[in-house]
């Protein structure tokens, strides 16, 4: 039902408000005294060596990738949870369940084995 | 469209727990610090009032009157937004918890809950990841190196130990056979879900520690190695705001923990026909409980290395958390 939503949305809308007021109070009140050393990027109180944005690990993308794969896999599991107690024979709907999810732990086994999840 | 029940109640609720929130989460920083203080032999604030109870006002308009730096080399508007993502999402999180039954309040009925919706379990999952954007994108726009990597490692975190936090979600949901949080706790009547899902709880609430970055999961945020990680370059209101949404998150987090395993408003069916505003003492007092847990952890145990912390995850807490679910479908098949 489209109407249960509307409390919610009231209650993210006074989130949001209030979230907005906090962000943008404190440009109404507090000194204004600007200087460049107090303007520039923190660095263990040094003049920073070269830009901010260097490259990262790889890691973080493998493991970014990771998790959109096990993520969708959660999301066709939720209603099949919801169901299953209502499913005729149970234990057919948990071998299929069994089969889904096995398949891609076989997928997490196999990254393991390449050391896709050791960090370098 | 009946106006009081369509329209004035539901407002009111909202503001009225937005409003509670807030203050929770700022008595949490309080809590906090005075719990920690008593753990290592020390008194806590105790200087603005009584017990130093009006600490966090004190802290607050600090926040306020505090210059407001918006350094040069900052995306401007992505950098004054992302405390506010991070706040706002904490608060939403909490739209469909239900903290009591129906009552009658004022000659009207009126829903202990905020939104009563058939999906609330993914609502919560949902509105949950959006926290976490809050911080990877102010981390980004702070165009600082350790904001960077603080806030690569929130997201490498966060996505992590959000596949564990849901298929813990899914032994329940397939217990419960909802995604409705009233029913979730309704299924609750008889025996809180704590005692069918052992295994599922302790994997709940170290997702739940991690998902939310306290320790001994802090490490977006090392004081030691990365300075405070994606805030390094806030201050004033901004990093106050960051810091009530981490305090804030702790309170909703313990709602949701109670609602799911700890049987929410409910008492074990030893003792029914509570008073229904005796539940909603029941349900402030079990989250206190799972609160005070949190500072206990904090106060207990080291923070642990990131990629041992990484390692755990997906070597360890995502088959773990696979073997739970298929063991509950089983039983539940079988039995």
């Amino acid at each position: 039902m489209p109407a249960d939503y509307l409390p919610i949305l009231f209650f993210a809308v006074v989130a949001v408000v209030l979230s907005a007021i906090a962000v943008l109070m404190p440009a109404l009140f507090g000194p204004k005294r600007p200087t460049s050393v107090k303007l520039a990027p923190y660095e263990s109180g040094k003049l920073p060596i070269g830009p901010a944005r260097r490259r990262f690990s790889i890691q973080y993308y493998l493991y970014a990738v990771l998790f959109i794969l096990f993520d969708v896999e959660i999301v066709f599991l939720f209603p099949w949870a919801v169901v299953f107690r209502d499913l005729a024979p149970r234990w057919l709907g948990l071998a299929e369940a069994a089969v889904f999810v096995l398949i891609l732990l076989l997928g997490l086994a196999y990254v393991w084995k390449k050391g896709g999840l050791e960090w370098e | 469209m009946d106006w009081v029940a369509d329209f004035w109640i539901p407002l009111i609720k909202a503001v009225v727990v937005v409003l509670v929130l807030l203050l929770g989460g700022a008595y949490m920083t309080w809590g906090e610090r005075k719990i920690c203080a008593r753990f290592q032999v020390r008194y806590g604030p105790n200087r603005a009032g009584p017990f130093g109870i009006l600490q966090p006002l004190a802290d607050a308009v600090k926040a306020i009157f505090k210059e407001e730096i918006v350094p040069n080399h900052v995306d401007k508007i992505i950098y004054v937004m992302a405390p506010g993502i991070s706040f706002a999402a904490v608060l939403i999180t909490f739209a469909v918890i239900p903290f009591g039954p129906e009552v009658d309040l004022f000659g009207q009925r009126v829903g202990l809950w905020v939104g009563d919706i058939e999906v609330g379990l993914l609502f919560l999952l949902a509105i949950a990841a959006l926290g976490s954007y809050g911080i990877v994108l102010g981390g980004w726009s702070s165009n600082n190196k350790y904001s960077l990597l603080g806030a690569l490692r929130a997201a490498a975190q966060m996505i992590s130990y959000e596949l564990i936090l849901g298929i813990s979600l899914l032994a329940v949901v397939l217990l419960a056979g909802s995604l409705n949080l009233r029913e979730i706790v309704d299924f609750q009547g008889t025996w809180p879900l704590l005692v069918l899902q052992p295994l599922g709880f302790l994997i709940f609430l170290i997702a739940i520690l991690a998902e939310s970055n306290r320790s001994p999961f802090d490490l977006p945020e090392t004081e030691n190695e990365l300075v405070s990680g994606f805030m390094t370059e806030y201050g004033g209101i901004k990093f106050a705001l960051y810091f009530i949404a981490e305090y804030t998150a702790m309170v909703v987090n313990s709602a949701i923990v109670v609602t799911i395993f700890l049987g929410g408003w409910k008492w074990p069916a030893l003792i029914s026909d509570l008073h229904p505003l005796a539940g909603v003492g029941l349900f402030l007092a079990k989250v206190l409980f799972v609160l005070f847990l949190y500072v206990w952890i904090r106060a207990s145990i080291p923070r642990v290395r990131f990629d041992k912390f990484m390692r755990f995850s997906w070597k360890f807490m995502l088959p773990l958390a696979f073997v739970n679910l298929l063991a509950t479908a089983a039983v539940v098949a079988f039995l």
